[in-house]
């Protein structure tokens, strides 16, 4: 059991045209990303591939109607908004009205940290590439709300067996997704869906959330999502799809957030988890946690005790570990090995000098800075320079995002080096399939028609059809595998002849 | 137990807070520490200070997004 597994995440920015309230952010958000396209010197923009897509179908065993959908969630027509295949083997495209990066596959917690990096880069060099005559700049934001009523999400990914009943995944993680964001928190000021009840919360999305289970990512907004999509072979492996995290922006937010979330997944297949936490009710305790930064909340439980969510959180991080040590002992990988370190260490912190977790921790860096606000200028929670804050800390211009300027003066501890990051914006992660795509994109640009996570499509001369290549395999079309053929194959007819034949 | 572990925190906790000790003087390197501290963020307020947006109310009024997902 390690924190390897195929995953990765999507981004939903916040946008907005600088003094232009007004502005249509579907339209802002696909001039963002056709600027990113124009940035390329490709000739040819490879089209989203929708044939696998299933976003009605659900994990508890049955598709919705389409008829019965929300219109919000057809994700699977093309309407015609931007969308475009990365050489890093990403995608970035429009989604309802804002614009989305969602990475590559990868293997591990710090290479999802690593392209979710790249993302922010990304994002803001296209709306940098934004020219449009008498239009204001364009600002993205990396938060999950307008304190207006409006949310939008951060999601993650987990590739899971199929073999786990999903009711296990929902008994076990529901109690570890309510106490999380202790740790993942991005911060927020305001309290409730419209922020209007002056306060700090932990977490940016705790109070969209409205049910335990379902479908939906727009309405009534479940803990656990059910969307059963794989974009892999379904007999083989589910997604989980995972909706209730903030967007971070700090390093080792985001690397505890989807190492820890994948080791108590690893539990959950292997039937390790043993501590039964069921929660009596989740949702109303995931608002109290999040309304509460002294952490001193107690969340009942179902068979009548209470526990904090510092208590459940240390609950599951000692069954991992034991877990880790009873089998696989010092053969454990360095980064399942640094992921349990730092879980520890940074909720034994949490419990005895909170603020000292401000480098790690998105929410205690935009808490400590509030208050240091609060007691230099005497601000009460309600006043607009607190709200301002919260808000600019997620703005990613490097001149004015408050998170960027704590970066720049050394106040926040990295896990990257700025190239590492960098290359991730053009080069895909080695071990998974993204390889192959980003490749085949790079090498290739103007014979790629399509592409999606489960195919690249080729239009190649002399044939009349469109040639596809599935890579339903995720852990297949890695640079082991395919790096070579790659290097050998100067033009995508070479590829394909060495492919089919 | 991995399940008790989380119960002996909590009553650990509460111990301590009923009972809360004596406030010990603070030493000389923890004053230190301290001052250097709020020299930190001193620092980092003034430098916060130079690009947060002028109009607080304005800006923050005006930054309204549709929900996504």
């Amino acid at each position: 059991m390690t924190v390897r597994r195929i995953m990765g995440t999507e981004t939903e920015f916040g946008i907005s045209v600088l003094g232009t309230p007004s502005a249509n952010p579907m339209l802002a958000s696909s001039q963002v990303v056709n600027a990113y396209a124009s940035t390329s010197a490709r000739s040819r923009r490879a089209r989203w591939d929708f044939e696998e897509e299933n976003p009605l179908r659900d994990a508890r065993g049955f598709d919705l109607s389409r008829s019965a959908a929300d219109p919000s969630q057809l994700t699977d027509e093309d309407v015609g908004l931007a969308n475009l295949i990365l050489t890093n083997g990403a995608r970035l495209y429009v989604d309802h009205a804002h614009p989305e990066f969602s990475t590559p596959e990868c293997t591990n917690p710090r290479d999802v940290v690593r392209w979710d990096k790249a993302g922010e880069q990304i994002i803001v060099t296209a709306a940098n590439a934004v020219r449009i005559p008498d239009q204001n700049p364009i600002v993205l934001y990396k938060n999950n709300t307008d304190n207006k009523g409006a949310s939008y999400g951060a999601h993650e990914n987990y590739l899971m067996k199929r073999s786990t009943p999903f009711p296990d995944i929902v008994r076990h993680i529901t109690p570890f997704f309510v106490s999380r964001q202790v740790i993942c928190g991005a911060g927020r000021v305001g309290i409730g869906q419209d922020g209007q009840t002056s306060g700090f919360q932990i977490s940016q999305r705790a109070d969209f959330f409205e049910v335990e289970v379902g479908l939906e990512t727009t309405l009534k907004r479940p803990i656990v999502n059910t969307r059963d999509e794989p974009h892999a072979d379904p007999e083989k492996y589910r997604r989980l799809h995972v909706i209730i995290g903030d967007a971070n922006l700090a390093e080792i937010s985001t690397y505890l957030k989807v190492g820890t979330t994948s080791l108590v997944l690893a539990m959950i297949e292997d039937r390790a988890l043993t501590a039964d936490l069921a929660i009596d009710n989740p949702v109303s305790e995931l608002h109290k946690v999040s309304h509460d930064p002294t952490l001193k909340h107690l969340v009942s439980l179902r068979d009548g005790r209470s526990m904090s969510a510092l208590d459940l959180q240390e609950c599951y991080l000692e069954q991992a570990r034991d877990y880790v040590d009873a089998h696989l002992g010092a053969d454990a990988d360095k980064q399942t090995r640094d992921v349990l370190d730092r879980w520890e260490s940074v909720l034994s912190r949490l419990r005895t000098d909170p603020v000292s977790c401000r480098r790690e921790l998105d929410w205690v860096a935009k808490l400590a800075l509030l208050e240091s606000y609060r007691e230099r200028d005497g601000l009460e929670w309600d006043d607009p320079k607190l709200r301002l804050i919260d808000l600019q800390y997620a703005d990613l211009r490097p001149d004015k995002g408050l998170y960027q300027r704590l970066v720049a003066r050394g106040s926040i501890d990295r896990l990257l080096t700025d190239d590492e990051v960098t290359r991730a914006v053009s080069e895909p992660p080695v071990d998974t399939r993204a390889y192959f795509r980003g490749r085949c994109l790079a090498q290739y640009p103007d014979r790629i028609a399509a592409a999606s996570w489960d195919s690249v499509i080729f239009d190649l001369p002399g044939r009349d059809s469109l040639q596809r290549i599935p890579t339903m395999e995720p852990t297949r079309g890695t640079r082991h595998h395919v790096g070579e053929l790659l290097d050998r194959c100067s033009t995508a007819e070479d590829l394909f002849e060495a492919i089919t034949s | 137990m991995a399940r008790e572990g989380g119960q002996q925190h909590k009553t650990a906790r509460k111990t301590s807070e009923e009972d809360s000790p004596p406030e010990s003087a603070p030493s000389e390197a923890a004053s230190e520490r301290k001052e250097k501290l709020d020299d930190d963020v001193d620092a980092i307020l003034d430098d916060i200070d130079e690009v947060l947006e002028s109009n607080a109310e304005e800006f923050v009024r005006g930054f309204v997004q549709k929900g996504g997902e």
